[in-house]
């Protein structure tokens, strides 16, 4: 079978920045391998290594600067990679889920996978919503919040558990062709080994454009505008403690024997 | 087309919190589009829903009697039904585990665009002005967009709609193709029981990605030994192995409620937060002023937790 990953590179920003109209100021931002993407690769290798994935295809929106972040999921042994970008996808302050669910809805027909396998939600811009969203469109099957899945996929049957909230989980069957999105702690994510990145140096990265997939530049306009970003206002009414961590400490220890919870 | 639909949520027999935080929001929203608010109810004991859901601000309650529990295949196919007999101009969803398995896929049905986890909604009846958290929650932004959309909304921002209203109960009768049914849930499971019950305790020492290597817990277990505090986590913690299950706090762990609570290196993530805040004392050590967690503790530490955990353990041995 194959298993189709769609990987992120996601923004990160230091604890103290600065916003210049609806972005983060460039020197305040990293770049990363999105959080829950990286337990959606593990998950596909796993997968390879038990025998029921013949290949894991990556694919991932990004401009060439995020070829290092694929590059991470094929050193953690992904097979290969297909990047989409487009002169289009400049300059678009936020790609929304109807965009994306074109674009790499348009890859999966191509690529005609059994297992698409998302993270979640993506770390900066949180929407969560894009893997259900493919499913839908594909006449796929689906399952959000995924924090297992058994790896026997008998009878075309993915049997998942679905992490719901107040630590309750659900039992689900779902048929194949199916797109999970993969909630962290799912499993024990990999370092990518000295030999998995000279092997990723080697593996296949496709790069398409929108006319290469089909994708009309049109259809993947955002309906959403973001019209402002701001820091949240802070609502902190605590009392900051200052000092040494000796005294720090000591005033914390007051308190709780002020409070009768430790002596 | 001025109307808002709104789903609610439940589980296991119950109605959940956000199914009457979800009236208010939509209430706001019809109350600006000029249009009503009409409630869905799928699956479960409708009826008994739809009496509990009767409150104040509410036209008309539909119920969709098919099946005890979520399935996201009947919702989708009950809402976009409801959807084409209604003509609402909002659908709006919980942004809970079981709305995000279905808004997206109403939202693609029905061509329209969707927007996520929102914590603040306005509408001039033309353009949706949408509030929602970005990298984490360190950036609000503001969104906008024309026509119909479906919107989820995050729980606890907005109160829970209260009173006794008179709206109409209608069964409505969806057309649910069983043939498109492609999942099924077999059942629902408990986690995290174990040796320690952390909603029991009265003072948690709690820990998040501030530690780092799993070698550093030691020094907390160090800690809550010498305070006699119970250890829990946020999720990172548990993600990485570090901890079993049933030390998480937060939305997908336990809720507690301590007499005092000490958030060591947890930034607090809206997730998190929803598990502690309902704590009676918070205290945060953290490096990051700005950390989300400051909004909500009564006192905080900005210092390194490894110099200010040995400290206090020093000062209770």
């Amino acid at each position: 079978m194959k298993i189709l990953v769609t990987v992120k590179e996601v923004a990160t920003v230091e604890d103290e920045f600065e916003i210049e109209g609806t972005e983060i100021a460039d020197q305040y931002l990293g770049a990363d391998l999105n959080e829950w993407d990286d337990y959606a690769i593990e998950e596909a290798v796993q997968l390879q290594e038990d025998g029921i994935a013949d290949e894991v295809v990556t694919v991932t929106i990004g401009p060439e600067d995020c070829e290092q972040t694929i590059r991470q999921a094929l050193a953690k042994g992904a097979d290969r990679a297909v990047r989409v970008w487009d002169d289009s996808l400049e300059g678009v302050d936020l790609l929304d889920v109807n965009a994306k669910t074109e674009i790499l809805s348009a890859v999966i027909e191509e690529e005609d996978p059994d297992l698409v396998l998302t993270g979640v939600q993506a770390g900066d811009d949180s929407f969560a919503a894009t893997g259900v969203s493919v499913a839908e469109n594909l006449g796929f099957q689906w399952g959000a919040v995924v924090n297992h899945l058994e790896h026997d996929l008998d009878d075309g049957v993915a049997s998942v558990r679905r992490e719901l909230e107040g630590g309750v989980e659900e039992l689900t069957d779902l048929e194949l062709p199916a797109v999970l999105t993969i909630q962290t702690g799912i499993n024990e994510p990999r370092y990518a080994s000295l030999r998995g990145i000279r092997q990723a140096q080697r593996k296949e990265l496709d790069v398409k454009a929108l006319a290469d997939i089909g994708v009309d530049e049109s259809t993947i306009e955002s309906e959403l505008t973001m019209t402002a970003m701001y820091e949240p206002e802070s609502e902190s009414d605590a009392t900051f403690w200052e000092g040494s961590a000796e005294e720090t400490a000591s005033e914390l220890g007051e308190l709780l024997r002020d409070k009768g919870v430790a002596q | 087309m001025t109307d808002v639909l709104a789903i609610t949520d439940h589980r296991r027999g119950d109605l959940r919190d956000v199914s009457y935080e979800i009236i208010t929001a939509g209430r706001e929203l019809a109350d600006e589009t000029g249009g009503d608010l009409h409630l869905a109810v799928i699956s479960g004991t409708v009826d008994d829903f739809a009496d509990k859901l009767n409150r104040d601000g509410v036209d008309t309650i539909h119920t969709v009697s098919h099946g005890e529990e979520f399935n996201h295949d009947v919702y989708t196919q009950a809402i976009t039904q409801l959807y084409d007999e209604l003509a609402p101009q909002y659908v709006l969803t919980p942004n809970s585990v079981n709305g995000l398995d279905y808004a997206p896929a109403v939202a693609n049905q029905l061509d329209l665009p969707v927007v996520t986890d929102t914590i603040d909604l306005e509408t001039d009846g033309e353009t949706l002005i949408a509030t929602r958290e970005m990298y984490g929650g360190k950036v609000e932004t503001t969104n906008e967009l024309e026509g119909d959309a479906v919107v989820t909304i995050r729980s606890a921002e907005w109160p829970q709609a209260e009173g006794t209203g008179d709206a109409s109960i209608e069964a409505f009768d969806a057309d649910i193709d069983e043939d498109a049914i492609g999942s099924t849930v077999s059942g629902f499971e408990e986690v995290g029981g174990g040796d320690v019950d952390i909603s029991e305790a009265e003072l948690l020492v709690s820990i998040g990605r501030g530690i780092e290597e799993e070698e550093n817990l030691d020094l907390i277990r160090d800690l809550a030994d010498a305070l006699g505090a119970t250890l829990s986590s946020s999720r990172p913690i548990v993600d990485n192995g570090w901890l079993p299950k049933n030390r998480q706090v937060g939305q997908s762990g336990k809720v507690v409620t301590p007499d005092v609570y000490i958030a060591i290196g947890i930034s607090g993530a809206v997730q998190h937060v929803a598990g502690m805040k309902g704590s009676d004392t918070i205290v945060a050590i953290n490096t990051d002023p700005n950390a989300p967690i400051m909004d909500i503790a009564d006192y905080a530490i900005v210092d390194d937790l490894f110099d200010v955990v040995p400290e206090l353990i020093e000062e209770f041995q």
